[in-house]
């Protein structure tokens, strides 16, 4: 019993690791139908944005008092993050905007190899794992029998508090309103006065702070830090977008949480053990698209007269 | 009076093949002034060219003496146009009310727009009751009124309406028709496109047939409406 709570807390924490980046690809893809495979390398430049600031922004002297470090990494994780996706959209993605579906789905998976690659080779020593400070309060916190890490227990937090903020963001904003109309029809949303790039801007700037708060978080979470961290969760947060429904971003977060504790309780109760892992989340992805292939909360494709 | 739109020998083409050839006409603040003719003559094209969707390929689009031609899309609203297009392509997922707030999407006069949505609601009770409701879920002549109404909302000087007739019933057509009058009374300049050439030449103050891709006659309404020609092509009288 012990084992199964325990296992559950940790599917939370990486379903929230999972959702923050899952809703950048569902909102990417709901503006302009891109999977933005590139996605998964913004978050793992957050986390190094973050490691960045650690090691040579900021004095030994706060180094260790986290209510300092904290703020400033997630800071630089964010601009890291934000910027790398903004470069993205610009140069990689824009001029693609009205080419064939194929084009920019490849050019994602380039500019996905290319920033892992970049970060290997020129952020000093990054050609293997390396730790990553725990930064936040470096204890477990006790919920009845079972144990979690503070920063694990605040990335749950932090998660879920952010998810609603950009819910409510874009249900109710003036600017979420013109990202929906985008995403539903781009050309009448100019009718509006809604300049397109604009909004398909402000989506990435989302989407890669978001994933910005994930890879330091996690960072710290996991003390350690990989280049190929960012394709291998990217991969899970897609799928998580795709079992929630593509577009969706109550969808993205719920099927965030589904993917981590099928990770966790399959890894642990399934033949196969941890190995096995991305076995069961496939099978549970396959399953869906064949039975609900908008995902759990996705709106089937329809044609309105 | 003056010419607040004016379109010089216009020309577009999709790829290869020329939806609109050699398209002028003008219109004069404070008129109605209707494009009729035949599906497919380019007069949806025209509208979605002066709109900045579609480019010029040669030919100017000069609004308040300025050429336009070349504006993207988006600011066109901002310069005092707005297009109620073909199909009403209301935001079927969002509620009434946010679609008529995307008519106002360029205003940042709150009371102004709130004002506004008030008289949209006034011509159109429906959408009053219902403003809650998603878009997708009203009939085709519902949807036609919140397309109207939406692109009421940004106060046009100069308000393009394609097709508002399309799929309403005779009774619903003569509301439609009502509102456009009583917008031109309160001051706005409206630009029609109808294949409902009866109606749309007895409320206009000046028409022009469009014949692939050409204006080929023009004409105060009633001209236009007893004219041969007209009668015979348009209005199914010989």
């Amino acid at each position: 019993m012990t084992t199964l709570l325990q296992q559950i807390a940790n599917g939370l924490v990486q379903g929230a690791t999972i959702g923050l980046i899952a809703l950048g690809y569902t909102m990417v893809y709901g503006i302009i139908q891109l999977i933005n495979f590139a996605h998964g390398e913004v978050f793992m430049v957050g986390t190094f944005g973050a490691l960045a600031v650690y090691r040579w922004v900021l004095p030994e002297s706060v180094q260790d008092q986290w209510y300092v470090a904290l703020p400033l990494m997630l800071l630089g994780g964010i601009v890291v993050a934000v910027v790398v996706a903004v470069l993205m959209e610009r140069f990689a993605y824009r001029p693609l905007r009205n080419a064939p579906r194929l084009a920019p789905l490849i050019t994602a998976l380039g500019v996905s190899v290319a920033l892992q690659e970049v970060v290997r080779l020129w952020f000093p020593d990054a050609e293997a794992a390396q730790s990553f400070p725990r930064v936040f309060v470096d204890a477990q916190v006790d919920l009845g029998p079972v144990q979690i890490s503070a920063t694990g227990l605040l990335l749950i937090v932090v998660s879920v508090v952010l998810s609603v903020l950009l819910q409510t963001y874009v249900n109710r904003s003036r600017m979420g309103r013109a990202m929906r109309a985008t995403s539903q029809d781009r050309d009448t949303a100019r009718l509006m006065g809604v300049n397109p790039d604009r909004v398909i801007v402000l989506t990435f700037v989302l989407g890669a702070a978001l994933a910005g708060v994930a890879g330091v978080l996690y960072g710290a979470h996991l003390n350690s830090v990989d280049t190929n961290d960012g394709f291998q969760t990217g991969i899970f947060a897609f799928t998580a977008a795709v079992l929630g429904g593509i577009g969706s971003l109550r969808g993205a977060v719920i099927g965030a949480f589904i993917i981590g504790l099928i990770k966790t309780l399959g890894g642990q109760y399934l033949p196969g053990g941890t190995q096995y892992d991305y076995v069961w989340i496939f099978v549970v992805l396959i399953l869906v698209l064949v039975f609900r292939p908008q995902g759990l909360f996705g709106e089937a494709e329809r044609v309105r007269a | 009076m003056s010419a607040l739109l004016e379109v010089s020998e216009l020309s577009v083409a999709y790829g290869a093949i020329e939806a609109v050839r050699s398209v002028s006409f003008v219109v004069e603040e404070g008129q109605i002034v209707c494009l009729i003719g035949a599906n497919g003559a380019g007069k949806t094209t025209t509208l979605r060219t002066i709109s900045g969707l579609l480019r010029p390929r040669a030919g100017d689009i000069r609004f308040d003496g300025e050429s336009i031609a070349k504006a993207p899309a988006h600011l066109i609203l901002g310069r005092g146009i707005a297009h109620s297009p073909e199909g009403r392509r209301v935001f079927a997922r969002m509620t009434v009310e946010e679609n008529l707030l995307l008519g106002a999407y360029t205003r940042r006069d709150e009371s102004g727009v709130q004002q506004d949505m008030n008289r949209v609601f006034e011509l159109f009770p429906v959408l009053g009751e219902r403003r809650q409701q998603k878009a997708g879920l009203f009939s085709g002549g519902e949807q036609q009124m919140l397309a109207i109404g939406r692109a009421m909302m940004s106060r046009p000087r100069l308000l393009m309406l394609d097709e508002p007739s399309m799929g309403l019933s005779p009774i619903m057509t003569q509301r439609i028709f009502d509102t456009i009058r009583e917008l031109q009374q309160g001051g706005t300049t409206i630009l029609l496109v109808e294949q409902n050439a009866l109606a749309a030449l007895a409320l206009s103050d000046r028409g022009y047939v469009v014949d692939l891709g050409q204006t080929t006659l023009e004409g105060p309404g009633h001209d236009l409406l007893a004219d041969e020609r007209v009668r015979a092509a348009y209005l199914g009288q010989g």
